[in-house]
């Protein structure tokens, strides 16, 4: 009998002091700790929430027929290529993620069918239109996805952020997390941009050229487009740049180009992308193109002296100077009356690479440092006071074993900030108030055995048997009413996000230890005042 | 010893009439509410309608109606606006179902900073959630109420017998349905963290019952020749000085996190508080009821 309550007593130290050790990092004292306490114990608890360190949560939809939509573009390009090397005659065009050629022959039916399985043929009446396949369109889309990711994940990592959470969710969406970032527009921005670069030339020969206005208003794009739809050449397309006021970075205008749709260069040839200063100091990002896009760039700019070629980032013109010279060595500039975290963020977006399909945002949460600060300091407030009026009416309730009770309870909340430290557990302001409600219910174990003992001491048993006979029958109680809250629990963390997910661990997590405090713990301070000090009375 | 309550012989079970007629009335609000949720027309927190939340901090005093005026003027219609006066605070809310999000928030900083240029206003929230994440937020919180509910029948009605499952279940919905229905009369929003107290209030509420159940379960096994009903009477009476002072304890943690937790987490500690009350009156007068009123042979009789 005592050997057992020896071995109690050691296991409850041992939790104890792991849980103290585990929570450490959480709490000032840390930081006083010798160094290879610092080094070699964990130095990382309890990570807080969004909701209370401030930070951005997002969810991006990859929109995955976009990226299908461009790699139809590219089965078309190479399809071109194939045909007029088999020196068969035939116009291909793309729309939407279909491929049309014309005319309808069966010679170019059979070519297609033997060398392009990637597509299906859908109608062959007067054109054939070609559709990518359904599994085929399905591994563009993932891969898209997944590309996305690591797209965004590079771009953050040279954004810098501590602790940065990526991950994919569903099909197509991806979420992220991050923490403590102080210029969320900015972050967002950086995520957002789909960063492709692309050199095309101008076409300055086409008569319609000169007949585009030389600026129009922010907004007008549209109409011109469609006024010089009829007129543009076959392979042109119209792209705008903008003019904006230097001093409220507003954008006042738009400039019309008329530019060869094929881009004679694109940003996957990027070697490296930095942030220069011109000889006013003015910010604009250099580019460094590498060996295959400098054999590229010098034979482009050689064939195309005295013409213009453009700068395209994302389907905007940044500039459009022209070539005077062949240019070796594969360099170039993007200047735009950038500011330094403009021109900064921009480097990293074209270093990080383009994403492979464009972003739709689904959900944006963002907390400043000061809420978080303010509902942390809440939380303490309130599971201070909670606390304190708990243990005061079970001190008043039930006296010496009201004390015990308090005892376990303290027990329960170190044990509980110690196993949410092991886990790195998220602490969410639902968290808190889990923790804070789990307090209350803590003592439910107890008030259970104790009014079972008082029960058991009005039917006229001696206090070690009301004792031993107050746990056994309050057991199966405690443990039906643990597991039915361990249930509810279990379902919250299933289809709860973020902070109801901080929530359910919590409440999880006390109510396991609940289980553990009440029967182990307050079992055994009872035991060992019963034998070692042969308690005649019990006070209850 | 102090005690709260000396021993006790109320008879609980012939008050169950009574009992039943408040309990109606609340239900059929609280199935009111349900269907006002399910269509979309309580005030539901835009983690389920999808839209656009800003809480600004202003550095002086503001008029709620200049705020109003700035954003009207700014053509941002529609804007709920709640009043924090004290921490100087707003919270402008904007319920809109469009296809893409972003830009919204922005919009509503710029109107107020251009129309407050005297002071400086910190941004300390936003929240955008497109349509399509408020669906899935919407679907999940049903799930998890419908995952709860089969998962508490199933162990109550395995652990004890299947009037007490349906009993159990019964008494819980009850208690879900009482705070909801608390919600939507006062218009308070119904959020995802009101969804979590929903859960929290069910699992309460059970163990609760389950205590209750217990001792009747113990006491139908000892006293075979009473009948059912004193049996049922006098268990509660046995453990009415636990409920009493669980409840009390629990019901002291839900008061500190309601005056001292902070604003995000008000309403969450209200919706526990009720909760708490219902919940013990519940397992009482809901739950216990059901498993006597149940026809069939005597519960846990011996062959």
């Amino acid at each position: 009998m005592k050997k057992k309550i020896l071995w109690k007593l050691i296991l409850l130290g041992v939790t104890l002091v792991l849980a103290i050790i585990l929570f450490l990092p959480n709490t000032p004292a840390f930081q006083y700790m010798p160094e290879w306490w610092k080094k070699t114990m964990p130095d990382r608890g309890i990570v807080l929430g969004l909701d209370l360190q401030g930070g951005l949560h997002l969810e991006y939809e990859v929109e995955g027929e976009k990226a299908v939509q461009i790699q139809a573009e590219r089965y078309a390009f190479s399809l071109r290529d194939f045909l007029s090397k088999k020196e068969i005659k035939a116009d291909v065009t793309t729309r939407g993620s279909q491929i049309i050629v014309s005319p309808s022959t069966s010679e170019i039916m059979n070519v297609i069918e033997k060398d392009f399985t990637v597509v299906d043929l859908i109608d062959s009446k007067e054109k054939l239109v070609y559709k990518i396949k359904d599994s085929e369109a399905r591994r563009i889309a993932d891969d898209a996805a997944d590309q996305a990711l690591e797209t965004i994940r590079n771009r953050i990592d040279q954004f810098g952020v501590a602790e940065p959470t990526i991950v994919r969710q569903g099909e197509n969406e991806i979420v992220i997390q991050l923490p403590g970032v102080q210029d969320p527009k900015r972050a967002i921005n950086l995520i957002g941009k789909t960063a492709i670069l692309e050199f095309k030339l101008v076409d300055d020969e086409a008569p319609v050229a000169a007949e585009l206005p030389q600026a129009i208003l922010p907004g007008e794009e549209k109409e011109i487009i469609k006024q010089f739809a009829e007129k543009i050449p076959e392979g042109d397309e119209i792209l705008f740049k903008s003019t904006i006021n230097e001093n409220t970075k507003e954008v006042i205008g738009k400039i019309p180009f008329l530019l060869k749709k094929q881009a004679v260069l694109t940003g996957d040839l990027l070697n490296d992308a930095r942030v220069s200063f011109d000889s006013y100091g003015l910010p604009y990002v250099s580019l460094e193109l590498n060996t295959a896009g400098a054999k590229i760039f010098e034979e482009v700019t050689g064939a195309n002296i005295e013409k213009r070629l453009a700068i395209v980032l994302d389907n905007n013109v940044y500039s459009a100077p022209v070539i005077r010279d062949r240019i070796s060595g594969g360099s170039a500039m993007i200047e735009g009356n950038f500011t330094l975290d403009e021109a900064k963020d921009l480097s990293i977006v074209l270093k990080a690479g383009a994403l492979p399909a464009p972003l739709k945002m689904l959900q944006n949460v963002t907390v400043g440092p000061s809420l978080g600060e303010d509902s942390i300091e809440a939380g303490k407030t309130a599971g201070i006071i909670g606390t304190i009026a708990v243990v005061l009416f079970m001190i008043l309730y039930y006296r010496l074993s009201g004390l015990i009770a308090d005892f376990a309870l303290f027990l329960n909340i170190i044990l509980l900030l110690g196993a949410m430290a092991s886990l790195h557990a998220t602490l969410t302001m639902p968290g808190i108030a889990g923790i804070i409600l789990a307090i209350g219910m803590a003592v439910d174990s107890n008030v259970l055995m104790f009014e079972r003992m008082r029960e058991e001491l009005r039917a006229g048993k001696t206090p070690a048997a009301a004792v031993d006979s107050g746990y056994r029958k309050a057991f199966w109680t405690i443990f039906d009413s643990h597991v039915t809250t361990l249930i509810t629990a279990a379902v919250l963390f299933q289809f709860g996000t973020g902070p109801i997910k901080g929530f359910a661990i919590t409440l999880s997590l006390g109510v396991a230890i609940n289980l553990f405090t009440a029967l182990i713990g307050t079992k055994t301070v009872f035991d060992v005042l019963m034998s070692r000090m042969r308690m005649r009375s019990l006070s209850i | 010893m102090i005690e709260l309550l000396k021993k006790t012989n109320i008879d609980f079970m012939g008050k169950k009439y009574y009992a039943f007629a408040l309990s109606a009335i609340i239900l059929v609000i609280g199935i009111i509410a349900v269907v006002q949720v399910a269509r979309g027309t309580a005030n539901l927190g835009i983690d389920f309608t999808g839209g656009t939340a800003v809480q600004i901090k202003f550095e002086k005093p503001f008029a709620l109606s200049e705020v109003r005026k700035a954003l009207e003027d700014g053509g941002l219609k529609d804007v709920e606006l709640q009043d924090m006066p004290v921490e100087k605070k707003v919270l402008i809310r904007v319920k809109k179902q469009e296809e893409t999000i972003g830009g919204f928030s922005e919009k509503i900083v710029s109107v107020l900073s251009q129309r407050f240029a005297d002071q400086k206003l910190v941004v300390e929230s936003t929240t955008e959630i497109g349509p399509k994440v408020g669906e899935r937020l919407r679907k999940d919180a049903l799930w998890a109420i419908i995952a709860a509910t089969a998962g508490l029948l199933i162990y109550i009605a395995f652990r004890f017998q299947f009037r007490f499952g349906i009993g159990a279940t019964i008494a819980t919905l009850h208690d879900v349905l009482a705070v909801l229905a608390l919600f939507y009369v006062l218009n308070r929003e119904i959020n995802l963290v009101i969804i979590a107290a929903l859960l929290a209030i069910a699992g309460y509420s059970l163990t609760d019952t389950v205590v209750v159940y217990d001792r009747i379960r113990e006491n139908l096994r000892m006293r075979q020749r009473d009948p059912v009903e004193v049996v049922v009477n006098q268990s509660i009476n046995e453990v009415l000085s636990r409920t009493i002072i669980t409840a009390m304890t629990t019901l002291l943690a839900a008061l500190a996190l309601f005056f001292f937790g902070g604003e995000v987490i008000h309403d969450f500690a209200l919706a526990i508080i009720v909760g708490i009350v219902v919940g013990t009156f519940s397992s009482i007068f809901i739950a216990s009821p059901i498993v006597l009123l149940w026809k069939g042979k005597r519960p846990f009789a011996k062959r």
